[in-house]
């Protein structure tokens, strides 16, 4: 009788279930893959409710892969055809392999891409900048963050120039209670994304640098590609004891912990220094070399999302990409994410006053992205990695700024042939 | 012709039977992989047939071969650490445990030991911190006994990472020497022992001249176990230092290059002909050495053998 009854029961449910299906069978569900296991919650809870409510008979599902597997998995998605409708785009080549391979449906016609500059489209464009296949979502800007409390204590002002910059380190340093700049060698990353990228936008002017280097007519060997190794270099009397095994991970500890005075940062640091510092933190953009220069910061890009070129539902997808390319969404987003802007140049203002202070330096500064990332790191030798080895052995004084440019122009040299890309 | 046929011993398949899945998993896991591997050094990228371009490229592309030959010295320093220091304090622990007025044998024996059972991104994140010139304890303690100017943050520094690193990798190992090592000097029969004390040889010069001589198979094993150990390291430095293999490359190891190779790095793609390749020398390498020991060494070694 009970496995009668279960049966029965079974059944009705089935019923039910079949019954709850068919009424919404009218909606459209649309599925977007990700890597950001991490932005379930916000996806989930604040971004996908607001869509859904201001569009109805659309369903959104956010269905994340570990970061690690995601390229892998999303290639053998979209070679099997069970790909998602939307899908999240990594920045630079790796995207762009899948543009050119028809993967990815170009976006060139969706109104709300007037809403982005080209430095924020250049991720997601093709090399000639004709088509863009993503909507930029979110990019992390670089700059310092410094303890408040020291500041004061010490009676330092934001440094404008680089002068000031090392008349505060000097400041610091003099006192002994902090160490200057919280940043160790030991990762490499951090010398070439914190360092060499973070200050050198302001000396290669940002765009018209990074550009004239993939055209060719500027070299790493030009004073404006070596001068940021030539301030790296004096980031050494500044940097902790034993700052050549300082990990990534003691650097943040090291700040959060009140030790050291200035962090040279990305501004994915803020939620979590804004949960482990206990003092006032603000943060201001690399010093520029006179008065009243034009300041430039990186603003890398990040995060993207497309349109799976196979989609059975192209009409709704293309709607959901024109609200993430909205000012409500970019609201949304950099709010529920301190640290990773939207890239809409629509205006947003931001309630973590550290990140709010990152985002205003859009308007004082001029934007750009890490000078290694778009195409000039498609060969071997990678000019990104040979970047993070160049920065630490300047900073340790191993080679000289002069030799570390040549040596990454030869690098580069040896497989780069400007316009033949 | 009747007689014949009962003599005839019968077909014993349940030998093949026992051995077919033990053969057939080490064929799936192991020795497939590894041919395929080999066979792969012979494409391009492409799956285009190229003989030996790829060899000859890693041995001639200026950047490529001296990544190499880089590796290569690392792994051999790193190698020549671990025969200078980990065979002999493995063969003196061994000597001062099979000691029989030794108290609490079992209790060093597992502690020794101990290390080698850790996962290596334990023991490499365990010595990173120890050494950390932030939150470490070596600094304090050095300096406690008056030596805080010996201090230095080793693990950064491109003269001492490598050394420090290969230390840390006898500190784990260890154990395994010092176990090979005890057996066989548990196992020398105590007649043996007897005669020569009977003949007036004692104390040291019994463990040089009885003693030692017969524990030299089991240190020609360690030594073979080290060498195929230490060209395949690859976890160590990966846990302390990451694939970069930081300072400068100089803890770069033939493994640590094969994984950036192969699977690519940060912004760099990997290559999956160029990381063969490398797989292949390294094949050899162990190869050849391995060859070495078995037919220059081991049939040597014999003759100490009962």
């Amino acid at each position: 009788m009970t496995l009668h009854r279960k049966l029965m029961l079974a059944t009705a449910f089935a019923a039910l279930a079949a019954g709850a299906g068919s009424a919404f069978a009218q909606d459209v569900t649309l599925t977007i893959e990700s890597w950001r296991t991490d932005d379930l919650t916000v996806w989930q809870d604040t971004l996908i409710p607001a869509f859904e409510a201001a569009n109805p008979g659309i369903k959104v599902v956010f269905s994340p892969t570990a970061p690690t597997e995601y390229n892998a998995a999303l290639n053998s998605k979209l070679d099997g055809g069970t790909a998602g409708d939307l899908i999240t785009c990594r920045p630079f080549d790796a995207s762009l392999d899948l543009f050119k391979a028809g993967r990815l449906a170009p976006l060139n016609d969706l109104p709300g891409m007037a809403n982005f500059s080209d430095v924020a489209k250049s991720a997601w464009t093709t090399d000639d900048g004709a088509t863009t296949f993503c909507v930029p979502m979110a990019a992390v800007i670089h700059g310092y963050i410094y303890n408040k409390d020291a500041f004061e204590q010490l009676g330092i002002e934001e440094p404008k120039t680089e002068a000031e910059f090392f008349a505060a380190l000097d400041k610091i340093k003099a006192d002994g209670t902090y160490i200057p700049l919280a940043m160790g060698t030991n990762d490499q990353w951090e010398a070439a994304t914190m360092g060499y990228n973070n200050i050198g936008p302001n000396y290669w002017k940002g765009e018209e640098g990074r550009l004239a280097l993939i055209a060719g007519t500027q070299k790493l060997t030009d004073e404006q590609w070596v001068a940021p190794y030539r301030q790296l270099a004096k980031w050494k009397d500044y940097l902790g004891d034993g700052f050549e095994a300082q990990t990534y991970s003691d650097s943040q500890n090291l700040f959060t912990l009140g030790r050291a005075a200035i962090y040279p940062a990305g501004s994915w640091e803020i939620s979590g220094f804004n949960a482990n510092a206990t003092f006032g933190m603000g943060a201001f953009p690399p010093p520029v070399q006179n008065a009243g220069d034009t300041c430039y910061i990186s603003d890398h890009t990040d995060i993207g999302i497309g349109m799976n070129a196979k989609t059975p539902h192209p009409g709704e997808a293309r709607k959901f990409l024109d609200w993430v390319a909205s000012a409500e969404f970019a609201g949304l987003f950099a709010n529920a994410l301190p640290g990773f802007f939207a890239l809409s140049s629509a205006p947003v203002t931001l309630e973590d006053p550290l990140a709010q202070e990152f985002l205003s330096w859009r308007g004082e500064c001029e934007s750009t992205i890490r000078s290694t990332y778009a195409i000039l790191s498609r060969g071997t030798p990678n000019l990104e990695n040979d970047t993070w080895n160049a920065s630490v052995q300047v900073i340790k004084g191993a080679e000289t700024p002069e030799d570390a440019g040549a040596r990454l122009q030869a690098g580069l040299d040896s497989w780069y042939k400007p316009g033949a890309m | 012709m009747a007689i014949g046929a009962t003599d005839r011993k019968p077909v014993r398949w349940h030998i093949g039977v026992f051995l077919l899945p033990a053969a057939l998993v080490y064929s799936a896991i192991m020795i497939i992989p590894l041919a395929a591997t080999l066979y792969q050094a012979f494409f391009s990228k492409s799956w285009s047939f190229v003989g030996l371009q790829n060899f000859e490229t890693l041995f001639t592309d200026p950047r490529l071969s001296a990544s190499f030959w880089n590796a290569l010295r690392n792994n051999t320093w790193f190698f020549i650490i671990h025969m200078l220091v980990q065979n002999p304090i493995g063969i003196l622990l061994a000597a001062l445990l099979s000691n029989p007025r030794l108290r609490l044998r079992g209790f060093y024996r597992t502690v020794f030991f101990v290390p080698t059972i850790l996962s290596f991104v334990i023991v490499g994140f365990v010595w990173k911190l120890i050494l950390s010139p932030t939150w470490g304890v070596s600094q304090g303690m050095l300096k406690s006994a008056g030596l805080g100017w010996l201090f230095q943050p080793w693990l950064g520094k491109e003269e001492y990472a490598l050394t420090a690193l290969s230390l840390i990798s006898v500190w784990q190992f260890i154990g395994i020497p010092m176990m090979l090592i005890y057996a066989a000097l548990l196992s020398i029969p105590d007649e043996v022992i007897e005669a020569a004390e009977c003949d007036g040889i004692t104390g040291w010069s019994q463990f040089w001249k009885i003693q030692l001589p017969l524990v030299l198979p089991a240190i020609g094993i360690c030594s073979v176990l080290t060498f195929v150990g230490n060209f395949n390291a690859f976890d160590l430095v990966y846990a302390a230092q990451g694939a970069a293999a930081g300072p400068n490359y100089s803890t770069d190891l033939l493994g640590t290059l094969l994984y950036r190779t192969f699977f690519g790095y940060q912004l760099q793609l990997g290559d999956r002909a160029m990381g063969s390749t490398i797989a292949a020398v390294m094949f050899l390498i162990i190869l050849t050495g391995v060859c070495i020991y078995l037919f220059l060494v081991q049939t040597r070694l014999r003759r100490y053998q009962f």
